[in-house]
């Protein structure tokens, strides 16, 4: 699975970290960093953070 | 499986119940009746982006889910009443359609002022149609507008055109603050001055009594005589649920649709109700049963109820857990953003500041019997942090009847 984030979109409201912490995340400055390629057990939790973006700037790819 | 469950309303709501049929194991037929002529759309761009002219239409589209393949859409097309009892809806194309299961997501609609004057040159933000054409009004030259009511999408409208280079933008309620009714004084005075700091202006504890001009609208008249020129007048005054299609079965319609806390209507287990328009309990709080017009909402209402819906076309009972979900929502306004968990709206008797000043980023919480049942931050990313860590008391919390 690989997950895409368009960061021309992302506003930074970290939905997606409540989601699925394991894959998004927050660097110090606030802004979205995330795995791109996670293990495909984490689907599940990665579909609910692409489901939760308010921006609808999260992408699951394979 | 066989049969069909009809869903009808074809926005967030209808969108995420199909999804999570698919998601809870129903194989069967799905169709997905909506009057809007487009897919599924997020609005919250409306009164942000797309009215600011940062989004294009094809940005708003909703990522389509391979298990959702085989919905079939029936779009442009109204679903103008219903027999529960036969378990048929009828469509304005006349024909009828029979369901094993129905799931009702037809929201909300702007509500409208009733008083005196022209109807041209007045709008509401609900749909992609009603942006576009507001849009085009707010960048004429020289457009004056009045936005009346001073709530989430007042206020945001306000702060888009004031963003457009709109030189005069009043927003006119009878209550004393903006917001001031889901989020209290502290909050709606920080806000005031915040929207006033920004060139924002406020008619505020006054109504409207009429509308001046001949064909089109020149004028918004007050309660108190004023007349406020304007070129546009945008209505945010609050919204009516679409759900006179369910009339004549003997529903609570009072205020939307009545559910039970597995989301059910009318105590029919294939008849579930999901986002704007459903009033259900939350097992969270007290017991009492409310419609929640968060974004966060049609997601939430969609995985509890296709749950209880796919159990019971299978033949089994749905998972006893009530629906308990932890409201969300956030609003974007010029260059701050307002974040909040849980319902602030039953804690407006204790309202405390949590951390920062209302003059500059603030977090506030909102308690009943002492206890934290919704925090709001407002301001920049820090505020939004802070909100975000109180997330997780507020999902620890007991409910609040415990
Ligand atoms: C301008 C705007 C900005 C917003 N901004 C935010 C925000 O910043 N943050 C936030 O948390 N929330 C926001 N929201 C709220 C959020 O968008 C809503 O909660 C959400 O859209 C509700 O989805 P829904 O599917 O329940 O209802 P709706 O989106 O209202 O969808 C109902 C659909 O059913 C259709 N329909 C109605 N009657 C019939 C019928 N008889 N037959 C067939 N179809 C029918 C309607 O045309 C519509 O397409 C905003 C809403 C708006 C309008």
């Amino acid at each position: 699975m690989k997950v895409v984030v368009d960061m021309n979109k992302c506003q930074d409201h970290g939905q997606c970290v409540f989601a699925a912490p394991d894959v998004f995340s927050m660097d110090d400055d606030g802004h979205l960093v995330h795995v791109s390629d996670p293990d495909d057990t984490l689907r599940d939790e990665v579909e609910e953070a692409a489901d939760v973006c308010p921006l609808q700037a999260i992408r699951i790819e394979g | 499986m066989t049969g069909r469950v009809v869903v009808a309303g074809a926005s967030m709501g209808g969108l995420r119940a199909a999804e999570q049929l698919r998601a809870a194991g129903w194989t069967g037929a799905i169709t997905v009746v909506g009057d809007e002529p487009h897919m599924p759309y997020n609005r919250p761009p409306l009164s942000k982006e797309v009215l600011a002219g940062k989004a294009p239409f094809a940005s708003l589209a909703f990522t389509p889910k391979a298990a959702t393949a085989d919905v079939e859409w029936r779009l442009g097309t109204r679903v103008v009443a219903s027999r529960l009892a036969e378990r048929t809806v009828a469509l304005d194309d006349g024909s009828e359609l029979p369901y094993d299961g129905l799931v009702v997501a037809t929201g909300m609609r702007p509500r409208r002022l009733r008083c005196p004057g022209p109807l041209a040159g007045r709008h509401t933000v609900r749909t992609i149609a009603d942006a576009r054409e507001l849009r085009d009004e707010l960048t004429r030259p020289a457009a004056r507008v009045v936005v009346v009511g001073a709530g989430f999408i007042g206020c945001e409208v306000a702060a888009t055109a004031v963003g457009l280079g709109v030189r005069e933008v009043t927003v006119v309620d009878p209550l004393p603050l903006p917001m001031v009714g889901p989020l209290g004084d502290l909050l709606g005075r920080a806000l005031l001055r915040r929207h006033e700091q920004r060139g924002v202006r406020f008619a505020l504890g006054t109504g409207v009594a009429g509308f001046e001009g001949e064909e089109r609208v020149t004028g918004v008249v007050l309660s108190d005589g004023t007349v406020l020129p304007a070129d546009v007048v945008v209505e945010s005054v609050g919204s009516v649920a679409n759900t006179e299609w369910l009339d004549g079965n003997g529903l609570d319609l009072t205020d939307g649709v009545l559910t039970d806390e597995q989301l059910r209507v009318g105590g029919r287990p294939e008849v579930v109700a999901v986002g704007d328009v459903a009033r259900f309990p939350n097992a969270r709080y007290d017991g009492v049963s409310r419609r929640v017009e968060h974004w966060s909402i049609p997601t939430d209402t969609a995985k509890h109820a296709a749950r209880t819906l796919a159990a019971h076309l299978a033949g089994g009972r749905p998972d006893p857990a009530p629906f308990a979900p932890l409201p969300t929502f956030w609003s974007d306004q010029h260059d701050f953003r307002l974040q909040s968990f849980g319902a602030p709206v039953l804690g407006l008797d204790d309202v405390r500041v949590l951390d920062g000043d209302p003059a500059g980023d603030v977090l506030v919480g909102y308690h009943v019997d002492g206890r934290l049942v919704g925090v709001v931050a407002l301001g920049g990313h820090g505020a939004a942090m802070g909100a975000a860590r109180c997330r997780a008391q507020l999902l620890k919390q007991p409910a609040l009847t415990a």
